[in-house]
């Protein structure tokens, strides 16, 4: 069995996961503090792709990272960067299925974040950093750990759009979820059996990773 | 010595603050939501105020004409807020540690925090974290974490409201003592009246956002000047009035006329339900007792004035239980001595 996919799916998911980490939580940070209104649009705007299917997020990213659109034609002409169907083609896909997951997760443990303490942090001296990276993080740990968690575990599962942009072409593309959906196609169920299996047992070790991890926190 | 002349609008009015302390308790006494909150986070920093001047043993905390705003960093102003604060992921020891000033280091810091937590009695509680500690631990920890970093004021926003009634009392106590020590500018924020009178020398009563009376505890509660004052300082009776004359007011909620020096502008009276007496005297009455309420160590009667209207207001006298265990009576005759009745306006 040749274990491409996996690792493939590991890289695309690990730093797509990585990007959106930071990118969730500067999202959520800044748009936690907006007026009402603009944070209800934003709000809306960047949970969209978790509730598209996610073919429509892929012909959206197709439309602008197309090698005859704007952004891909610009990139292929001026550097000789393909943007679709490399194996990080996938990332872009996956990056904007799992945002929405992150921002979400990110936002309500800031917005239930007891504005007070960093209050009084400020009163004794602390600076604005400390408060932040000290206070602030570390009361938040637990929704941005599993804000983190979840968003890795749907990044690995990710089909529709990675399909759309990254295609199938084994041994550079291929993904868990396209090898499985390849191998069905073409009648080799066995093989696909075996892909499903390793499948589930990944997400039965994240899900458990997500378990342990909020029982700890409670028990702190 | 604080000096605040500050101006913010908030929602549904506008807070206009104005005051003075010096090295002495002053507590603001309010409703709730009138604003004493908000002044105290306004000193502290942590609020900006829309206009106005904050200075504090003569250094500008605040000016709007001169664009200075101190950050909050900077003014060294003890805030304790409701429930604490304490960073809920720090042990006890890192907490009080976070108050110390930012200069000490290493050994000094250690020292320092050693000392905090002994004289708070805390230190068995160093390793715990604020989730482990009772309401009581956690207001001594909250207290050691500010007085630390030698703070030029101390200001205590409802500092027992989240706690249970027997530990309260204990912790007001631990409280005065740590004023005492302290021995600065306190300011404190309560809307508990025998709180604010066991704790401060001063009161400023902040009512729609202004401060509506300011002098020494015994003459705000002596004479709190307005009807939301009175109510504010716990007087429980009190009636519209109608002038007659410069001696003579008829007592509308009550339905009786009272005979005394009417102050002008005063437009209503009010008695507290301790200041009434048994017997004939100065605005003397009888009256019905419409119902006998008892109190763990005192009666409360309800006094209807016989020939009051049906629609008037029954009147409260609180006494001590043997009081009136001989008293007891359908009708009795009161009277309302002059100098506890507080003439109020508005």
């Amino acid at each position: 069995m040749d274990l491409f996919p996996l690792w493939n799916s590991l890289r695309i998911a690990g730093i797509s996961t990585a990007l959106i980490f930071f990118l969730g939580i500067l999202a959520a940070y800044y748009i936690a503090r907006l007026p009402r209104a603009v944070k209800g649009v934003l709000d809306v705007i960047l949970t969209l792709p978790l509730v598209l299917p996610p073919t429509v997020v892929g012909f959206l990213l197709l439309r602008v990272l197309g090698p005859r659109r704007p952004v891909g034609a610009f990139l292929l002409e001026h550097f000789g960067v393909r943007l679709t169907m490399t194996w990080w083609s996938a990332v872009f896909a996956t990056a904007a299925v799992i945002f929405p997951l992150m921002y979400r997760t990110c936002r309500g443990a800031f917005e239930s974040f007891d504005e007070s303490l960093a209050a009084a942090g400020k009163t004794l001296g602390l600076s604005n950093a400390y408060i932040f990276w000290r206070v602030r993080m570390p009361a938040c740990r637990p929704g941005i750990l599993a804000g983190t968690v979840l968003s890795f575990a749907r990044a690995l599962g990710e089909y529709g759009a990675t399909s759309m942009i990254a295609g199938y072409t084994p041994g550079r593309t291929a993904t868990i979820s396209t090898t499985v959906y390849q191998l069905w196609r073409t009648n080799d169920d066995g093989l696909a059996f075996r892909w499903v299996l390793v499948n589930i047992a990944i997400s039965f070790a994240v899900l458990l990773a997500v378990n342990l991890l909020e029982k700890r926190e409670r028990r702190r | 010595m604080l000096t605040v002349d500050i101006e913010k609008k908030l929602k549904g009015f506008t807070l206009q603050a104005a005051f003075t302390a010096g090295d002495e308790t002053l507590a603001l006494l309010g409703a709730s939501g009138c604003g004493k909150s908000m002044t105290l986070r306004c000193v502290a920093g942590v609020e900006k105020p829309d206009r106005g001047r904050i200075t504090l043993d003569g250094e500008t905390l605040f000016d709007s004409d001169r664009h200075i705003n101190l950050p909050p960093q900077q003014r060294r102003a003890g805030l304790m807020f409701q429930h604490g604060a304490l960073f809920p992921t720090m042990t006890v020891e890192k907490n009080v540690a976070c108050g110390a000033r930012r200069d000490l280091k290493g050994e000094a810091l250690r020292r320092a925090v050693d000392e905090a937590l002994c004289q708070f009695g805390i230190a068995e509680l160093r390793g715990r974290l604020p989730g482990q500690l009772s309401g009581g631990q956690q207001q001594r920890v909250a207290l050691a974490r500010i007085l630390i970093g030698k703070p030029r004021i101390l200001m205590l926003d409802e500092p027992f409201s989240a706690l249970d009634s027997h530990l309260r009392f204990r912790m007001e106590q631990e409280t005065r003592q740590v004023i005492r020590r302290f021995g600065k500018t306190v300011l404190l924020v309560s809307h508990d009246r025998d709180e604010v009178y066991r704790m401060a020398d001063r009161v400023a009563i902040l009512e729609n956002g202004r401060v509506s009376r300011a002098g020494s505890r015994s003459e705000v509660f002596a004479d709190p000047g307005t009807r939301a004052a009175c109510a504010l300082t716990g007087c429980k009776n009190v009636s519209a009035i109608r002038r007659l004359d410069g001696r003579h007011a008829l007592a509308l909620d009550w339905g009786v006329t009272l005979t005394l020096p009417l102050q002008p502008g005063a437009d209503a009276l009010g008695i507290r339900m301790h200041s009434i007496r048994p017997g004939e005297g100065e605005n003397a009455f009888r009256c019905r007792v419409a119902e006998v309420i008892e109190n763990p160590f005192s009666y409360t009667v309800m006094l209807r004035p016989l020939d009051a209207p049906p629609d008037s207001a029954s009147i409260g006298w609180e006494m001590e239980k043997p009081v009136w265990q001989r008293l007891a009576a359908e009708e009795i005759t009161v009277h309302f001595p002059v100098d506890g009745i507080l003439q109020l306006k508005g």
